[in-house]
């Protein structure tokens, strides 16, 4: 009779049965086995780099002898490296800010559209995210490019002189967010666009009654209620594109005078083609400290807000 | 019961039949059994340039009995180098590879003394390009074979019509498709040089001369640096800038050069020359014939037009920018051997003949006894116009790398990093004064030396 007191009898052993097999069968060892290929493939392509790139920034140029942070030291000296992460954090900065209020901005639109016309404007409106980078980039490159530039030939019709778009080193930067930028702004749209959907239609409906404008739903109802995706996914562009590598190798190679590397093509510069690997390690792993820092504090909010909502 | 299977018994007998049919046959020299060879070669700009390659190839195979694997690399995003560079560090890949000019010196330790080969190719053929003993030879063995196939002179690929009209110069009559000067040649400097890009540009067709950090820009400032006897180290690789007479008039002529340029020749890449030229704009370039080679394909009216001659004379005398390439023999291979009876192969001149013939002329061999062939005198429209592509004795010139004598550990970071068309930009491009771009100079020489 179930009143409560019964204590759970032990469950009986199947004859036979012994402790690996028990083990073997537990839901936790099934999952970790079943995430094992995953875990191989990070390990050996993520982890194992990550290790051997932070061993190879301990030693000399010719990796005979053990220099532990010489690199970072030598590297911190150079006017060029220090220009290197300024760079690389106006760039990240730039282009994940207009990428957000684009995507943001985008997403909006989107969501008022008729259901029906939805999906096709989606669909195109994601065409620049889903082609190869590099590829796009080529594309872009030979827009701006010199020679046989389509945008300059277009201001020239309308007798704008033409833009040094590559050579001048402003104008490169710009170039690099120009394109970065538009290939980023898409995966936001898309993000954002879920978000709003899930925002309840009764909270604007309330907010209606009460009288509010449409700026005021925005910034007192929807924007409160995206702060986390909003936060996840300025945290997810930032590490992306302060690791860019293509858009920068395709389209400037870090010129003019070195004004548009980021860490990536400098490290692909100095560690690949002048054949330091050691500093070229050192140069990529810059990056993860900056990274870390950024993504502590971010997903500190997160959890903070979550605790609260809870 | 029956049994419709094969018995024991037929098995048997089609075994021994199968055999005894074997033995009796003739014996088939079957291919391979010199072993197997794979080399990664430069994949050619001109059109065609590796059939000669491909064709010696398969006679060298042939001959020795060798399965021989042939792979074009190009440099297109640095392609070849990042294989090498794989490469060197896998330890693993191919048994020989061609090495851009400062790889072979970057990997000595792991490439196969190819000193036996050298010395047989020099008894036959006449002493090496002292560039590239320079750049092949490290810790006292040659560690790679100069190759032919890609090595290029960078001269002046002029326009003659554009210079006769609006610079007033006659470069046909100046260098002649002969072996002598003619009028004005030996007034082809640095200056001359000058005040005819300052016409030209006046003109709308100004000189294509990139200044950013690929090979293009840094060759031929190189070999304007070398022609005024300015050098930023000595050869133990200590800066040389303060006081350095020399360099800062160097630099001063390449900023004023540079204001008579387009005015995005700090982002140029190693085409964009290439196509200022054949699009019709540029009235001159330093590049070898390749631009020529595709302008007879895509713009022959600008090909008939064009004229090699050779660089500018300083003060110091006439450089001409020189890449050459090397073939190297990895120590990891497992047929050296054979690896290097086929590199003496086509680096003989029988083999050097055909694989600059089939590239139209580009390809310079690494022998000076070398640069007569044919090919530079008949290859047209216009003929004769790469008679002067090639170093020759009515030149007086010297073929040179940039930042020679730098030792190569350095030289090598300094020219990936195109040290000397940058401090030309922060110059005339970033409005710095030739001291601060010297100071800036000289510290990052000292940067890059640390940590060796």
């Amino acid at each position: 009779m179930a009143d409560g007191t019964t204590i759970m009898q032990a469950s009986a052993r199947a004859p036979g049965s012994t402790t690996l097999q028990r083990f073997a069968r537990r839901r936790s060892t099934i999952a970790f086995l079943m995430t094992l290929p995953l875990i191989a493939v990070i390990g050996g392509l993520v982890v194992w780099p990550a290790a051997y790139a932070i061993y190879l920034s301990t030693l000399n140029r010719r990796m005979t002898t053990f220099i532990g942070l010489e690199n970072f030291l030598i590297l911190l000296d150079s006017e060029t490296f220090r220009l290197v992460i300024w760079q690389s954090c106006f760039f990240a900065v730039t282009a994940v800010i207009l990428k957000a209020l684009i995507g943001f901005w985008l997403a909006h639109m989107l969501h008022h559209l008729p259901t029906k016309g939805q999906r096709k404007w989606r669909g195109m409106l994601l065409v620049p995210w889903v082609i190869p980078p590099a590829l796009s980039t080529l594309g872009w490159w030979w827009m701006f490019e010199p020679s046989y530039s389509s945008i300059n030939w277009v201001l020239a019709i309308f007798a704008v002189p033409s833009v040094p778009w590559l050579g001048e080193p402003w104008w490169a930067r710009i170039s690099v967010i120009i394109v970065n930028v538009w290939y980023g702004a898409p995966f936001f749209m898309i993000m954002y666009l879920a978000a709003l959907k899930s925002v309840p239609e009764q909270l604007y409906e309330a907010a209606a009654i009460d009288g509010a404008t449409s700026w005021q739903r925005l910034r007192y109802i929807t924007l409160p209620m995206m702060r986390n995706i909003i936060s996840i996914t300025v945290l997810f562009s930032l590490i992306v594109t302060f690791a860019n590598y293509d858009i920068v190798r395709v389209l400037t190679n870090g010129g003019p005078r070195d004004l548009t590397h980021v860490f990536a093509s400098y490290a692909f510069q100095v560690g690949i083609l002048s054949g330091n690997i050691p500093r070229g390690a050192a140069v990529s792993l810059f990056m993860f400290p900056i990274l870390a820092f950024i993504a502590f504090f971010v997903l500190r909010g997160v959890t903070r807000r979550n605790r609260e909502e809870a | 019961m029956t049994y419709h299977g094969i018995t024991r018994r037929d098995a048997l007998l089609t075994a021994t039949g199968i055999a005894a049919t074997a033995l009796a046959s003739p014996a088939v020299f079957a291919q391979g059994t010199g072993g197997s060879l794979r080399f990664a070669f430069w994949d050619h700009w001109v059109p065609g340039g590796n059939d000669a390659l491909r064709t010696l190839g398969t006679a060298w195979a042939e001959r020795n009995r060798v399965n021989l694997t042939l792979d074009f690399i190009n440099t297109t995003g640095n392609q070849l180098q990042l294989t090498a560079a794989a490469q060197a560090q896998a330890r693993s890949g191919h048994d020989g590879i061609s090495l851009t000019a400062w790889d072979v010196g970057a990997y000595a330790d792991q490439l196969e003394p190819v000193d036996d080969v050298i010395g047989r190719l020099i008894a036959a053929n006449g002493p090496i390009n002292p560039v590239a003993e320079f750049l092949a030879k490290r810790n006292g063995a040659w560690r790679g074979v100069p190759a032919t196939s890609g090595t290029q002179n960078k001269p002046a690929l002029c326009r003659f019509d554009l210079l006769q009209q609006h610079a007033g110069l006659d470069v046909r009559a100046m260098w002649p498709a002969r072996n002598e000067r003619g009028p004005g040649a030996d007034n082809w400097t640095w200056d001359t040089f000058l005040a005819a890009a300052q016409r030209c540009h006046a003109a709308g067709f100004p000189f294509g001369l990139p200044m950013g950090q690929f090979t293009d820009a840094v060759d031929w400032v190189g070999a304007l640096f070398l022609s005024y006897g300015a050098r930023m180290t000595d050869e133990r690789g200590n800066p040389t800038i303060r006081g350095n007479a020399e360099l800062r008039t160097a630099i001063d002529m390449a900023v004023r050069i540079s204001r008579f340029l387009p005015n995005d020749v700090w982002a140029w890449d190693d085409g964009s020359n290439n196509r200022s030229l054949i699009s019709g704009r540029s009235a001159l370039i330093f590049n070898p014939p390749s631009a020529w080679a595709v302008a007879k394909r895509d713009a022959p009216q600008v090909a008939e037009q064009c004229w090699t001659i050779p660089m500018p004379s300083g003060p110091r005398g006439r450089f001409i920018a020189y890449l050459p390439f090397n073939t190297g023999i990895w120590a990891f291979g497992r047929n050296k051997a054979a690896a290097k009876s086929f590199v003496e192969f086509i680096s003989s001149r029988e083999a050097a003949e055909a694989t600059t013939i089939r590239s139209a002329g580009y390809d310079i061999p690494p022998f000076a006894s070398m640069s007569d062939f044919k090919v530079w005198e008949t290859e047209g429209p216009p003929v004769g116009t790469l008679f002067n592509y090639p170093s020759k004795a009515h030149h007086q010139a010297q073929t040179s790398i940039a930042f020679s004598p730098a030792p190569p550990e350095l030289a090598s970071q300094m020219y990936i990093q195109a040290l000397n068309t940058k401090v030309i930009a922060r110059v005339a491009q970033g409005g710095e004064t030739v001291e601060v771009a010297l100071a800036w100079l000289e510290r990052e020489i000292t940067n890059m030396r640390r940590g060796g």
